[in-house]
C-alpha cells in the first residue's frame, strides 16, 4: 500500500515536471524552442528520406522487375543494417568536417547515417514487393501489348504498393527516432532535449523530448498507413492490409 | 590522420570495451529471447493474445533509444538496468515476430502427420514444429543481435561505465580526436558484421536440408 502510494507519487512528480516543461513559454521560443527543434527534426528527416528514397526506390523497383542483382542487393542491405548509426556518424564526422568545419561536424554526418539507415528497408521492400507480383499477371500485361515500363508502372507498382509503402514507413519511423542521436554531436532536432535533459538531470525536459519524438514517430506511422489505404486499389483492400505482408517480408528478406 | 601510437597505447582499454560490448549484447539478446520465446509460444497456442503482444512490442520499438535511456535514468539511475532494460525491450518485437512466423510456417500436412502419429500437442510443438521453425528463429536472433550491437554504442550516453565501443566514439567526439572516434566506430562495425556472418553460418549448420538456399544467400 505504502509502496504503491510512493510509486504513484513518483509518477505524479514526473507528470508535473512534464506539464511544467510544456507550459513554460520560454520553451516555445528561440533557437532551442519547441517549434524550432520540431521544424529542424522534420526538415532533417525529410531530407534524409528524400535522398534515400531517390536512391533506393528506383533501384529496388528495377531489381524487382528484372530479378537481376537481388542477392547482391539483399546482402548489401543486410550489411547496411549491421552498421551502427552512431559508428557511422563517428566515421563520417572527421571526413565531412575536413570539407566544412561547421556543418560537416554537426549536421552532415547525421544526415549520411540517416540515409544509410533508410536505404535497406526501402530497397528490400520495393524489390521484394515487385518480384512477388503474380508472374501470370505480368505475362498477361505483356500479352496485352504493354511495354516493360508500362508493366512496371501500371501492374507491378500498384499491386506492390502496400509492401513498398511499408518499407518507406519503416524507414521514416526509424529516421525520426534515430535522428535524435545527431544532438549528441551538436546537430539540430528534438534530440537536444534528451541530451541536455540528461546532462542537466532535468526530468521534465527529457520526458518532453520523449513525448515529442514519440508523437512525431506515430504521426509518420499513421500518415503512411493512411497513404497506403488511400493508394491501394479498391479490389486489393479486402485482402488484408499490406502491413502484415510488408512486415513479414521484412523479416524474411533479411533472414 | 590516425594516431597509431595512441591506438597502440590503448589496446588494453580497447579489449575491455569489446568484451563489455559483447557482454551487454549477450545479456540483452539472451534475456530478450527467453521472454520472447515464452510470449511467442503463448501466442501460437492462444491466437487471441498475439495481436496485443505484437502491438505492444511494436510501440516499444518506436521509442527512440536515446529517449528510453534518458527516461530510465530517472527511474533506475546509472545502474546496468538502465542500459539493459531498453536493449531487452528492443529485441522483443524482432524475436517474437520471427518465432511466431517460424511456427506459422510449419506446413499443415506436417502437423497433421504428427497428429496422426499420435504426438500430443506439446510433443508436436517441441519435436516437430520447433525444429522446422529454427531457420526463422535464428534469423530473428541474427537481426536482434546485430541491432543490439548498434544500440549498445548508445548506452555510452548513460555514463562512461557503459557504451562498449561507443565510449570511444563519444569521448573522441567531445575531444574532437578522430583517432579515438575511429577506434570505436570501426571495431563496432566489424563486430556487427562478424556476428551477422556467424549467425548465417550457424543457420546453415543447423538446417542442412536448406543447404542450397544457404549457398545462394552466402
Amino acid at each position: 500500500m505504502g509502496r504503491d502510494a510512493r510509486r504513484g507519487g513518483r509518477l505524479m512528480v514526473l507528470l508535473d515536471a512534464l506539464a511544467a516543461w510544456f507550459a513554460d513559454p520560454a520553451h516555445w521560443a528561440g533557437p532551442n524552442g519547441i517549434p524550432t527543434r520540431l521544424l529542424e527534426h522534420v526538415a532533417l528527416s525529410g531530407i534524409s528520406m528524400l535522398i534515400a528514397g531517390a536512391i533506393a526506390l528506383p533501384l529496388g523497383l528495377w531489381i524487382g522487375h528484372t530479378g537481376r542483382g537481388a542477392t547482391v542487393a539483399i546482402n548489401a542491405a543486410n550489411l547496411g543494417r549491421a552498421i551502427p548509426s552512431l559508428a557511422l556518424i563517428g566515421l563520417a564526422a572527421p571526413i565531412t568536417a575536413a570539407f566544412d568545419p561547421q556543418l560537416g561536424f554537426r549536421v552532415y554526418p547525421t544526415l549520411i547515417a540517416m540515409i544509410v539507415l533508410a536505404l535497406p528497408p526501402i530497397l528490400v521492400n520495393a524489390s521484394a514487393g515487385v518480384s512477388e507480383v503474380d508472374r501470370d499477371l505480368v505475362e498477361a500485361a505483356r500479352g496485352m501489348g504493354m511495354r516493360e515500363r508500362q508493366v512496371l508502372a501500371r501492374v507491378e507498382i500498384p499491386i506492390a504498393l502496400p509492401v513498398i509503402l511499408a518499407g518507406l514507413r519503416s524507414a521514416g519511423v526509424q529516421i525520426v527516432a534515430t535522428l535524435t542521436l545527431g544532438a549528441i554531436f551538436g546537430g539540430g532536432g528534438l534530440g537536444n532535449y534528451l541530451v541536455l535533459g540528461i546532462a542537466q538531470n532535468d526530468v521534465g525536459q527529457v520526458f518532453g523530448g520523449v513525448v515529442l519524438v514519440a508523437a512525431l514517430a506515430l504521426l509518420v506511422e499513421g500518415g503512411f498507413a493512411l497513404l497506403g489505404r488511400a493508394l491501394t486499389p479498391v479490389p486489393l483492400r479486402a485482402a488484408e492490409g499490406g502491413e502484415h505482408r510488408g512486415r513479414a517480408l521484412e523479416g524474411r528478406a533479411a533472414g | 590522420m590516425i594516431d597509431w601510437s595512441w591506438v597502440a597505447d590503448h589496446l588494453g582499454v580497447l579489449a575491455f570495451r569489446v568484451l563489455q560490448h559483447l557482454e551487454l549484447t549477450a545479456i540483452a539478446v539472451g534475456a530478450g529471447f527467453v521472454i520472447s520465446f515464452g510470449l511467442a509460444i503463448w501466442s501460437v497456442r492462444r491466437r487471441a493474445v498475439y495481436p496485443p503482444i505484437a502491438a505492444l512490442a511494436g510501440i516499444l520499438y518506436t521509442i527512440p533509444s536515446l529517449a528510453m535511456f534518458a527516461a530510465l535514468i530517472s527511474v533506475t539511475g546509472f545502474s546496468v538496468l538502465t542500459a539493459e532494460i531498453p536493449l531487452i525491450l528492443y529485441t522483443l518485437v524482432i524475436l517474437i515476430r520471427n518465432i511466431v512466423a517460424g511456427f506459422d510456417g510449419v506446413p499443415a500436412e506436417v502437423v497433421e502427420a504428427a497428429r496422426g502419429m499420435g504426438y500430443t500437442s506439446w510433443g508436436r510443438l517441441w519435436r516437430v514444429e520447433l525444429p522446422l521453425a529454427v531457420p526463422l528463429i535464428i534469423a530473428g536472433l541474427r537481426l536482434a543481435s546485430v541491432s543490439t550491437i548498434g544500440l549498445v554504442t548508445i548506452t555510452g550516453v548513460i555514463s562512461d561505465s557503459f557504451g562498449g565501443l561507443g565510449y570511444f566514439i563519444l569521448t573522441g567526439y567531445h575531444l574532437q580526436f578522430a583517432t579515438e572516434i575511429y577506434v570505436g566506430a570501426v571495431p563496432s562495425i566489424l563486430l556487427a558484421v562478424a556476428v551477422d556472418v556467424a549467425f548465417v553460418r550457424l543457420q546453415a549448420r543447423l538446417t542442412p536440408w536448406a543447404a542450397t538456399r544457404g549457398v545462394a544467400a552466402g
